[in-house]
């Protein structure tokens, strides 16, 4: 009964690490959206090229937080949970 | 004729030896220490002394005293860093003719322009300082990796309490002129949105510590995964060649460097630029200019009259 709770639960932490790195589109569509008005504004206004390239690199830096949330979940799905959650199926075991 | 001065020698070499000995401390204790790795190993941070080794360190709050060699390494950094600025510093003249004074001179111009564009003329004196720190310190351990050792900025722990020191000195700037304006700051658009507010202030020191720390990890991370493929993929189209030959990953060779210098160089210089960036955002945004300078004068007026 242990052995099939354990493996339900690491192929269940492997499934939700994949599940939570769905969340790695919205960063790409925002920061692409984010490049391609830069890329006009620089065309408009090549001047402005060091001013509109560090702004676009601070928005692009924020708009990649959503992502990174899912990453570092995606991270503590696989590196950790499995090892904290076989420890309490063991003690529920016995 | 005034004989020029020079910084002497013998401090020099003192303060170079105050630069480089930790990082060879750091590569020495990493190469004597570490494990041999077969295969994707991704670890965090090697656990060098613990108080208590049987704590159970599944639970959130251990009991446990660990040291881990993020934290070594970024007292490392630290200790190296202070000797870069005293070698840089030594031997200041009026009138710059060395190299290092004109490096260190750069520097500051650098970092209080920045701060000047980002954070106005008010707080150039008070925060150049904090925030070249911040920068430095950041850039210098996310560049550790390069020494082959573990960078402390992977370690969620070393971030989150630069994050928490931030989030300490936002909250200090935003509460300056009493509790009341402090307050003020969330409940001024309606008690829903000040609800909203405070879930963002609580917010801020966790992202900043996210985006640090996943970024840099992340790039750990797939420069392993890189590697690992690479090995696997020489194994199977160069496994015919005989002897020592067949066993050597030549694949490996050129790829991993290249990713090294996005992931290791450019996202670690990105993300202390970021760091620092989002703190004088924060501090600049979150602080009430006009009513501190309005109570200021007001109390440099009160305290002329009282005389």
């Amino acid at each position: 009964m242990t052995e099939i709770a354990l493996a339900i639960v690491l192929g269940c932490c492997a499934l939700g690490a994949g599940i939570a790195m769905i969340a790695g589109i919205g960063p790409a569509i925002g920061e692409g959206y984010a490049v391609a008005k830069s890329c006009e504004a620089i065309g408009r206004q090549p001047e402005s090229r060091g001013e509109v390239t560090s702004t676009m690199i601070m928005g692009c830096a924020i708009a990649e937080t959503t992502g990174l949330y899912a990453l570092v979940v995606a991270i503590l799905l696989i590196f950790v949970a499995p090892g904290s959650m076989t420890a309490v199926i063991t003690n529920l075991g016995k | 004729m005034t004989e020029k001065k020079r910084p002497s020698r013998a401090v020099d070499v003192l303060l170079i030896l105050m630069m480089v000995l930790p990082l060879i401390t750091a590569v020495v204790l990493n190469v004597l220490t570490a494990p041999a790795k077969e295969g994707i190993v991704i670890e965090g941070a090697r656990v060098y002394y613990s108080a208590n080794p049987d704590a159970d360190l599944s639970q959130v709050f251990s009991t446990d005293f660990i040291l881990t060699d993020a934290q070594i390494n970024s007292w490392l950094v630290m200790i190296s860093i202070t000797g870069l600025c005293l070698f840089l510093t030594h031997g200041l003249q009026e009138h710059a003719v060395t190299v290092r004074q004109h490096i260190a001179e750069w520097i500051v111009e650098k970092v209080e322009g920045l701060v000047r564009a980002n954070m106005g003329d008010f707080h150039v004196q008070s925060f150049s300082a904090f925030v070249c720190a911040v920068l430095g310190l950041s850039v210098f351990s996310s560049l550790m990796s390069l020494l082959g050792v573990f960078a402390p900025t992977s370690d969620l722990s070393v971030v989150g309490g630069w994050a928490l020191l931030v989030f300490l000195v936002i909250t200090g700037y935003k509460a300056c002129c009493g509790p009341r304006i402090y307050v003020r700051t969330f409940t001024s658009d309606g008690a829903v949105v000040a609800a909203l507010n405070v879930i963002g202030e609580v917010a801020t020191p966790i992202s900043m510590a996210f985006r640090h720390y996943g970024n840099v990890m992340s790039g750990a991370v797939i420069a392993v995964l890189v590697s690992a493929f690479l090995q696997w993929l020489s194994s199977v189209l160069l496994g015919w060649l005989p002897g020592v030959l067949g066993e050597i990953p030549f694949l490996q060779v050129g790829l991993p460097a290249i990713l090294s210098v996005y992931f290791d160089l450019f996202s670690g210089a990105l993300q202390a630029y970021i760091f620092s960036m989002l703190t004088m955002l924060y501090v600049s945004g979150g602080f009430p200019l006009e009513e501190y300078i309005k109570r200021h004068s007001h109390a440099e007026k009160s305290s002329v009259l009282a005389a």
